[in-house]
Formats: structure tokens, sequence, C-alpha cells
């Protein structure tokens, strides 16, 4: 199942003793599910607090004199505007304003960010900014990290009784509590939660002590992947590519409206893009029934003809009926239109409507 | 008297007067995960040995389930559309998947007893 070049998580033996059923992702073996399985893993997150190891996702430091400057460049992102320990999400965009990775930019201090980018594009985004960074006053540092998220209504009270006060940090925000310690209130799921990069020796005296209470499980990528799905976001390689800009995307909310006149990479195509209107526009897809639609399926319209394609769809255990989202023609992206999937030559019905599925539970303050 | 043979793509056929009643192991539901959805096969479909009868869906992935011998379908697991997890709570029970008439009854010696198949997962 996996191949010579998997790389394997530091704190793979405590997955193994856990129990966890592995699978390959972005060049990593992970744990796709725990022995309480996808559907009871992602009911306990939304419910009570989920444990992931992330570890495969990577933290960048930016530092510098240039830092911010170079970080407008890379993404379209006004770096230097943001609040120390305020959070972004933000892009790197290609010439042609495609989508190389999403990220998130946090800044730490006068001249420093942080940037978490995605496991199965680290390599892409590290040359990247590293190529980029030769033209400013900045330095681009791969961190190595454990790096864990706990998401759920119960998250910040077990961080607190294993002795981590989360109580002033608001949703995307990020602080260093501890030296090597990176910490933010963001995630995956749409719940509250937060994510913490740390080494490795303090990660595993963390996950003792957060184990210990019984709120805390072990979440696999399996239920990570369906909690992002009812949530409405983005997973990058499927609903992003280099070939979507964030226009099609339904991500212009992403990038400040003074920004988008400004000079970062992509920023001439993006912006002729905005102004012929962009041919088909990311979409939520609810089918009818209970077959999953899943990525790849074509999408028709009553007429049978071409209407865009599924990009993520699976089975939403909260909402109970299967999700998907995918791209859509514009004219056809309005939520209410009515278009079909096609699942194994069988046409599923199904609607187009806004997401997320299950509404976002972030502590804004 | 029924007897029941297993299949290396983890299925399982309960024998009876030239019938077989076909599901997936308990192996097999614990690979897949939490099912969400069967689809089933229309009665007095023919399959050959090898052609996909069967489509069971878990959250994260759709799986095909082949006929293990050449046959026509004469029943369908009905029950499986409202409640597709007795697949993963009752594999080798209430969580069959489709009933067949064997065409060729000889092709049953290629498959695996209890003992064989268990063996084979190790």
């Amino acid at each position: 199942m996996t191949g010579e070049d998997t790389r394997h998580l530091p704190l793979e033996d405590l997955h193994q003793a856990a129990g966890a059923r592995f699978g390959a992702f972005a060049g990593w073996s992970m744990p796709l599910t725990y022995p309480p399985g996808v559907m009871k893993e992602h009911l306990h997150t939304r419910e009570h607090a989920g444990l992931f190891d992330i570890s495969h996702m990577k933290l960048f430091e930016v530092g510098g004199p240039g830092a911010a400057a170079l970080l407008d460049r890379a993404c379209p992102l006004d770096a230097g505007a943001l609040e120390i320990s305020q959070s972004k999400y933000t892009f790197f965009l290609n010439e042609a304003a495609g989508i190389i990775d999403d990220l998130i930019v946090t800044r730490l201090g006068e001249n420093r960010f942080m940037v978490v980018a995605n496991a199965g594009n680290a390599i892409e985004d590290e040359k990247h900014l590293r190529a980029l960074a030769t033209d400013f006053d900045a330095k681009v540092e791969p961190l190595d990290r454990v790096f864990l998220a706990i998401q759920g209504p119960e998250a910040w009270a077990a961080l607190s009784r294993a002795g981590i006060e989360t109580g002033s940090l608001l949703f995307m925000h990020g602080i260093e509590p501890r030296q090597n310690w990176f910490m933010s209130r963001s995630g995956y799921t749409g719940e509250d939660g937060f994510e913490i990069g740390l080494p490795e020796k303090e990660a595993r005296d963390l996950i003792a002590k957060l184990l210990e209470d019984e709120r805390v499980q072990w979440i696999g990528l399996a239920a990570r992947d369906s909690l992002r799905l009812e949530a409405g976001l983005c997973l990058h390689g499927q609903d992003l590519t280099p070939e979507v800009d964030p226009a099609s995307a339904g991500l212009m909310w992403a990038i400040p409206k003074e920004v988008r006149a400004g000079h970062f990479i992509g920023a001439d195509a993006l912006r002729s893009i905005i102004e012929r209107g962009p041919s088909q526009k990311r979409a939520g897809l609810k089918p009818d029934g209970r077959q999953p639609v899943r990525a790849g399926a074509a999408l028709v319209d009553a007429g049978g003809n071409p209407a865009g394609h599924v990009t993520s769809g699976g089975f939403g255990p909260s909402t109970g009926h299967p999700v998907a989202m995918g791209y859509v023609d514009t004219a056809l992206a309005k939520p209410g239109t009515k278009l079909f999937a096609d699942v194994r030559g069988t046409k599923i019905p199904v609607d187009v409507t806004s997401l997320p599925f299950t509404p976002h539970r972030y502590r804004k303050g | 008297m029924a007897k029941t043979y297993f299949t290396e793509d983890h299925e399982w056929l309960r024998v009876e007067g030239g019938v077989a009643t076909v599901g997936i192991t308990d192996y097999a539901q614990e690979q897949l995960g939490d099912l969400v959805f069967v689809e089933l096969p229309e009665i007095g479909r023919k399959l050959a040995k090898g052609d996909t009868a069967v489509v069971v869906e878990s959250v994260k992935a759709a799986s095909d389930v082949y006929a293990p011998v050449d046959g026509e379908i004469t029943e369908a697991n009905g029950s499986l559309s409202a409640d597709p997890s007795l697949v993963n709570s009752a594999a080798t029970g209430d969580g069959w998947l489709w009933k067949m008439k064997l065409s060729n009854e000889s092709q049953l010696d290629g498959l695996m007893d209890e003992a064989a198949y268990k063996a084979h997962i190790g």
C-alpha cells in the first residue's frame, strides 16, 4: 500500500498503539480511522473534542525586514496591515491566478510571520517562496514540528485541563505560548478549535494529558475529510488546483478590496477574470436520496447538457445525507438549481446549495 | 444442507438447493468502514464470475463486490436500502447482499472453506 518514499509521522507509534488503520495521503502514511470508525469519530468531534495528528502539514517561518513585502508578492495579501497575532487565509497564486496552494499566514511579530501550508504542496511551496525571497530581505525557514489539531466545542476546556489556557485567543489568531510552540485558534472542521505546532517530546506529553480526558479522542483523516466537506472548506488538489482561480472558487472574501489593485503574482490575470466574470463557480451540491456522489462525477442540466463536475463528495455523518461540492457553469450556480450527477451511468438528481452544510461554530469574540 | 464457501475477494456464499446467498465477510466490512449506501442489483440480471454485482459505499469511497460464480440474481436484500449499516453489524447474517441461482455449480470447487479463508486473511 505504501512505497519506499512514503513518509511516516513522528508519532506513528502512538497511532499504532491506538489501533489506527493507515493509508497513503500526499506522500505520507496517515491514520485514516481508529477503532470507533469514521462515523463515530466525526460525530465525537462535533459534540466533544477530536485530536488530529496533522504533522504532514508544513510550518514555515518567514522573517526579516522584507518578510511582509515577500508575502505581499507571493499572496494577495497586505501582510503589513495584519495586527500581531492576526491570521489570514490566503493563497500562493501563479501568473494565471491559479491557486498553487491555500495557506494560513499569521503575524508573529513586527517582521516575523508563520505560514501553514498543505502537505502535498510543501516542497513546491518552499521552492516557490525561496525563489521569490532572493528579491527581498527575508528568510524562509521550514520548521520541524509535530502539528496537532484539537477541534470541537470542548476543545478549549480539554486544553485548559491539560494546562493550556486559550481564553483570550480568538478565531483566526495565533501566538507562540512557549518557546518553539505555535498555537492558533483555527481548524478544518467548522468547529471551534486549535492547531498547535510544537517539539515532539512536548507533543507526547501534551497528548498523554489530553487523552486522559474522556472528552478527547483521536480522529483520523477520513473524518477530517467528512468534517471539512460538511463545513464547505476546500481541499487543495481536489476543490482548488493551479487551474482554479480565487474568483471561480468563491474565495474572493479572502482578498481584501484594497489589495485587489495591487502587484501580487497573478494580479493582472485575476483582475481580467473578475472583469469578464468566471465561467464556472464553486457550489455546494446536495444529492437526492442516500447515494453519495463523489469527486470526478460529471454534472449535467435538465436537458442533459454538460454543467460542471464534482470535486469533493461523500456522506455527511452530521447532516445524515450525502454532501458534495464542485464547479458549475456560472448561469447554473445559483442555489436551488436542479442538476444531475452521473454515477456509474445513473443520473442522480442534485440540488445546487449554499455552503456550509453544517453551520460554522467559530469563537469570534 | 447449506454449505458455506469463501473467496479471496472476501465474500461468503451460503449454498442451498442450487441457490447462493452472497455477502462480504466481517474482515471486509471492517476494512471498508461505516457503510452509507448499497447499490443493489436488479432481479433477473445474469452475472458471470468477476462481474460487478453490487457497489458498497462507505463515507469515503465506493467499492465493487464481484459475482463469485456465474448465475442469475433471484433476490436482493432490500433492508439495506433503509439501513446499509447492517453490513457492518451483521456481515454474515442480516447484512447479506444478494441471492443468485447458480448456473455452474462446479465453480464452487475452486472456493475456500472457512478454515482456508481464516488462513488466507491470517
